[in-house]
């Protein structure tokens, strides 16, 4: 049997991050961070490559200590806190990582059920029937009994997700959710994000490089820039920001675009200029 | 969560109201499959569930597939909003015999 969980009437901050700092060594990578996420809310959190998103998800996540500073999760510090509180909130928590993660010797349903098997005493024919309701979800009826080593990209992204909402958590942890996808395939990932949020309530975070699937899920967007937050706000105040890092991001071009040929030639040959 | 089960002639009434969670289906799934053993029809009363989750949702899809291999009525009585929505994402809500009155349960029960 699984224990109550606090009541689902979560109003203001599902996680509020307070002055987080993480060093390399030597090297700082986040930098007094403070962010809050909304409960019952998409909030994205974008960003160009090395300016720390991942970091910061992973300290979220606990899988971090950070060098300082608190990461307050439904209430509960997560880097003081004890290992039979991060078990309580692990229960509440879902992760669908980037590359799927699957257990290459389990089937795509027994993957999916691992969480129910581990965490509650349901009756068999409720984890199969939950187990059915999330692949339907994600359209991955059909693949029940395939490998892993049998799916496509799309289809391995799609069944790490069932594998993170299988049970019914209320905060859900997206790492990339388009990367590698067809556009159709990324648009109905979309689709579903929304879907949970509206009709189970959860709390969502995306982290994400794909502005058009961003700006079209979040309720709020953070846009990192080296180890600091530059811009927190809802997609129009993002798009209205003042910060020139942001604008940048916002309208970034191709590499080849603006790269100057000569230079990168030399650049590449050792010279300099 | 709260379950209140009412017994009439031709039928149970079993009244769910709160949060229907991983904590409190096996408790729903209890009442549901008991009611159903009985041999009696059953009417699922969701108008006070504020929140239900897949694992409550999955213990009215074990009791509509009792009921149906038991030839039994079985329903879903004045779905909340919050429980719409979750029916609707599932693809349940056109699957379930859905009413809004008891009457009209007991209609389709004379059918």
């Amino acid at each position: 049997m699984t224990s109550p969980t606090p009541s689902l009437n979560i109003t203001g901050n599902a996680i509020e991050v307070r002055k987080l700092t993480v060093d390399y060594g030597a090297r700082r990578i986040l930098s007094n961070i403070d962010l809050d996420i909304p409960s019952g809310k998409v909030s994205v959190i974008m960003g160009g490559s090395g300016t720390g998103k991942s970091t910061l998800l992973r300290c979220i996540l606990g899988l971090k200590l950070p060098t300082s500073g608190s990461i307050h999760m439904l209430g509960t510090d997560i880097t003081t806190a004890t290992t039979a509180q991060l078990y309580q909130l692990r229960k509440q928590t879902g992760v669908a990582f980037q590359g799927g993660a699957l257990f290459s010797s389990m089937s795509v349903a027994e993957n999916i059920q691992l969480a129910l098997r581990e965490h509650t005493n349901l009756d068999e024919s409720t984890i199969q029937i939950m187990t059915r309701i999330k692949l339907d979800m994600v359209d991955m009826l059909h693949a029940e009994h395939l490998m892993p080593s049998e799916l496509s990209g799309g289809m391995t992204k799609r069944a790490a997700l069932a594998r993170a909402i299988i049970m019914d958590p209320k905060l859900l942890f997206f790492d990339e959710p388009s990367a590698g996808l067809d556009p159709s395939t990324s648009a109905e990932l979309d689709e579903l994000i929304l879907l949970l949020r509206d009709s189970l309530k959860m709390t969502i975070v995306v982290v994400t490089h794909e502005l058009e699937s961003a700006f079209k899920i979040a309720d709020q967007i953070s846009i990192m820039g080296k180890g600091i937050i530059l811009a927190t706000g809802t997609p129009e105040e993002i798009r209205a920001s003042a910060d020139p890092e942001v604008q940048g991001l916002l309208h970034r071009k191709p590499r080849e675009t603006v790269v100057d040929t000569e230079a990168h030639l030399k650049a590449l040959v050792g010279e300099t200029s | 969560m709260q379950t209140n089960i009412t017994s009439t002639a031709s039928y149970d009434l079993l009244t769910l109201s709160g949060e229907v969670d991983l904590h409190y289906s096996p408790t729903l799934r209890e009442n549901i499959l008991g009611s159903l053993k009985a041999g009696k029809p059953l009417l699922v009363d969701l108008a006070q569930v504020s929140y239900i989750d897949s694992s409550g949702i999955a213990s009215l899809v074990e009791g509509f597939q009792t009921a149906k291999s038991a030839k039994l009525g079985y329903g879903l009585l004045n779905v909340s909003s919050p429980a719409m929505q979750v029916l609707t994402l599932t693809r349940l809500d056109k699957i379930f015999a859905l009413y809004t009155s008891t009457d009209q349960f007991e209609t389709a029960l004379q059918a």
